[in-house]
């Protein structure tokens, strides 16, 4: 079975923010890593790999840097990686984004197609759903876990609103994960090796057989007019005394504000 | 490339270079700036050039793929759960009626599954007409025909604008649409707005966890579509005299590869969604062990709350996972938020800072998690929950 891991070298978020006076993005020696989300369909892919014998292709669209991240999946067990990397990329919104890579799944084969739920930089967790469409394949969002699988078929949990659905899905199909599925592994040495060794493809339009056009920000049906900070939270207010009296205080407050 | 640097106003001072989030600029041998092959078009740089030296190019964007008059009106797409009209639907029809007024055009719902009486129900809340399909493929969620009748309806009756709920369901199908019909979607959007020169939808929609917000465009595709955070649109009056269009749809030979086998509802408490929820009562590492959950679902059982959990507690098995708020569980904003032993890391609080009024409890005076709350109680939260437990209930009598 061919599975391909769908994967996003992301800057550790937690740490970006916004000059407010500039507008402008802070991201000094912000560190890069794999999405979180991604981190569980990798091993979600490796895991369907040892179960059916198949073989796990890693891809990610990015700066020529994002290399790293692919050899840090290989390190964890992926057998095989490209990168989709062109300047005429840069700049791509979701559509522009999943037209590129669906073209590259096209090309490379898939029964499975796997990607974290979102990137935690963009939180869209469009481009999954859209690279279905661009496929013609169907596609489940959120699952949770894996029931089964078979050489045509697969069965999963997809995470809702109060519970979850159990969907069944002829192959070939593409899953989006979230973190429930499973426990990452850690990189083994021999993976370390292999990841070391490893001769990475590199795709750009050219290869993919695409216009410019339809890629990066000339592809985006989207622009971003502006970036700017959060407004800051409201007043404070403050509680005084001993506990006693600071709970009744607030027990006042929460009578104010009509939730009793 | 649309962004370059005017080699006679550049001083080689590197403050791109520092603000350049994608190591792209680096200052060449001449002592002046270079944008290399990394540089993936954020602008961080544009602003950020004291002399004015880094400057966009503009490029033609994506050509126009449709004439602008041919396409009129702003639709939502109203969403049901076994047959009810999700709370968002609502929120959104109040959103889009906003709209519509000030585009001067209608606004229609699209309802999939569900009654006739609750498309007219739609109208009360603000749709002048209702596409209804009552065919019962749509009683379970699935993708596929989903995406494929509501591309239909867009390619036959052209609307301006499309808005669904940010939900499990919106965000799975919409994209599916937005891709087939060559057009942009934006996920998430927390404000929306009519650009008075172009009337162009604007869509602000927080970015990095919440750290940044973005207004997006969509200026040369349509519809220009949005999913919208639930909780955050307000609802218009319920009119009852209110009177509008149903048209019946017809919903056939949708090709369909996925199926539902069975619904799972998770019932640890009866009321569980978070994402609409008006008050939610969260619990941390120091509620100690999975009992002390006890103490949050007495409280929740008196402010009629939802129970959440740092990530913390989730890791500890004390919780379900999906009860977890923060950058890998779920995005709340009710109206009232506590957290009770949550220190708050930052990935727990791009999960909840947008939450109206937030109250901490935290022994540790220092936990970041007062940094964004409203009221803050330094304390032993297994005194200061029992006290507020019996002052409420003294309250409410």
């Amino acid at each position: 079975m061919n599975i391909v891991v769908c994967i996003k070298q992301v800057p550790d978020s937690s740490e970006v923010r916004i000059n407010p006076e500039t507008n402008t993005l802070i991201r000094d020696g912000v560190p890069t890593i794999i999405n979180p989300y991604d981190m569980h369909a990798i091993e979600a892919g490796l895991q369907l790999k040892e179960m059916t014998k198949g073989k796990v292709t890693v891809i990610t669209m990015g700066p020529p840097q994002a290399e790293s991240a692919l050899r840090e999946a290989i390190a964890m067990g992926a057998d095989d990686a490209a990168l989709l990397s062109d300047r005429s990329f840069a700049g791509a919104d979701t559509w522009a984004t999943a037209f590129t890579i669906s073209r590259a799944i096209a090309k490379i084969g898939a029964d499975i197609i796997i990607c974290g739920k979102q990137a935690i930089d963009g939180d869209t967790a469009q481009v999954g759903p859209e690279m279905a469409e661009f496929l013609d394949i169907p596609h489940i969002a959120y699952v949770k876990k894996i029931e089964d699988v078979k050489p045509d078929s697969i069965k999963v949990q997809r995470m809702m609103d109060e519970g979850y659905d159990i969907v069944e899905s002829s192959l070939p199909v593409l899953l989006t994960v979230v973190r429930e599925l499973n426990q990452p592994r850690l990189p083994s040495l021999k993976g370390k090796m292999a990841a070391k060794k490893a001769e990475i493809k590199k795709l750009g339009h050219k290869e993919l057989g695409i216009d410019e056009k339809d890629t990066g920000l000339k592809g985006s049906p989207t622009q971003v007019k502006n970036i700017f900070a959060p407004e800051a939270r409201g007043e404070r207010k403050i509680l005084s005394g001993n506990i006693e009296e600071q709970v009744n205080q607030l027990a006042e407050e929460l009578k104010q504000l009509k939730c009793l | 490339m649309p962004i370059i640097v005017d080699r006679d106003k550049c001083t080689g001072c590197e403050t791109c270079v520092s603000v350049c989030p994608f190591d792209a600029i680096k200052i060449k041998d001449d002592g002046k700036a270079f944008i290399n092959e990394y540089c993936q078009m954020c602008m961080a740089c544009l602003s950020a050039c004291p002399e004015g030296a880094i400057i966009e190019i503009k490029e033609e964007g994506a050509p126009a793929s449709y004439q602008p008059s041919d396409y009129k009106g702003v639709w939502v797409f109203a969403e049901q759960r076994e047959g009810s009209i999700a709370a968002v639907s609502l929120e959104l029809l109040g959103a889009g009626r906003r709209l519509a007024d000030e585009l001067k055009t209608e606004l229609s719902a699209v309802l999939f599954g569900a009654s006739e009486k609750d498309a007219n129900e739609l109208i009360k809340w603000g749709a002048d007409t209702v596409y209804h399909s009552g065919n019962a493929a749509f009683e379970k969620f699935n993708d596929e025909p989903y995406s494929r009748l509501l591309v239909n309806l867009i390619k036959e009756y052209k609307p301006a604008i499309v808005l669904a709920g940010a939900t499990p369901i919106g965000r799975s199908f919409i994209p599916r649409v937005a891709a087939r019909l060559r057009t942009g979607l934006t996920a998430d959007c927390t404000s929306l707005g009519i650009d008075k020169d172009t009337g162009n939808l604007l869509q602000v929609r927080p970015a990095f966890g919440g750290n940044i917000m973005a207004t997006i465009l969509c200026p040369n595709h349509r519809p220009q579509i949005a999913t919208v955070r639930p909780r955050v649109m307000k609802k218009t009056e319920y009119n009852p005299e209110k009177k509008g269009k149903i048209i019946p749809v017809r919903a056939e030979n949708l090709s369909c590869r996925t199926k539902v086998t069975d619904t799972v509802k998770e019932t640890s408490e009866s009321r569980f969604n978070l994402q609409e929820a008006d008050i939610i009562i969260a619990g941390g590492r120091g509620l100690g062990d999975a009992k002390g959950f006890n103490l949050l679902f007495e409280l929740a059982e008196i402010l009629e709350g939802s129970i959440a959990a740092s990530r913390a507690a989730v890791d500890e098995g004390w919780i379900q996972y999906s009860h977890q708020v923060g950058q890998t569980g779920k995005t709340v904003c009710p109206k009232i938020y506590i957290a009770c032993g949550i220190s708050g890391a930052v990935q727990h609080l791009v999960g909840m800072q947008s939450s109206d009024i937030i109250i901490a409890i935290n022994k540790n005076p220092e936990a970041p998690i007062f940094n964004v709350a409203t009221y803050g109680i330094v304390g032993d939260l297994f005194e200061a929950l029992p006290l507020l437990i019996k002052k409420l209930k003294e309250i409410k009598g």
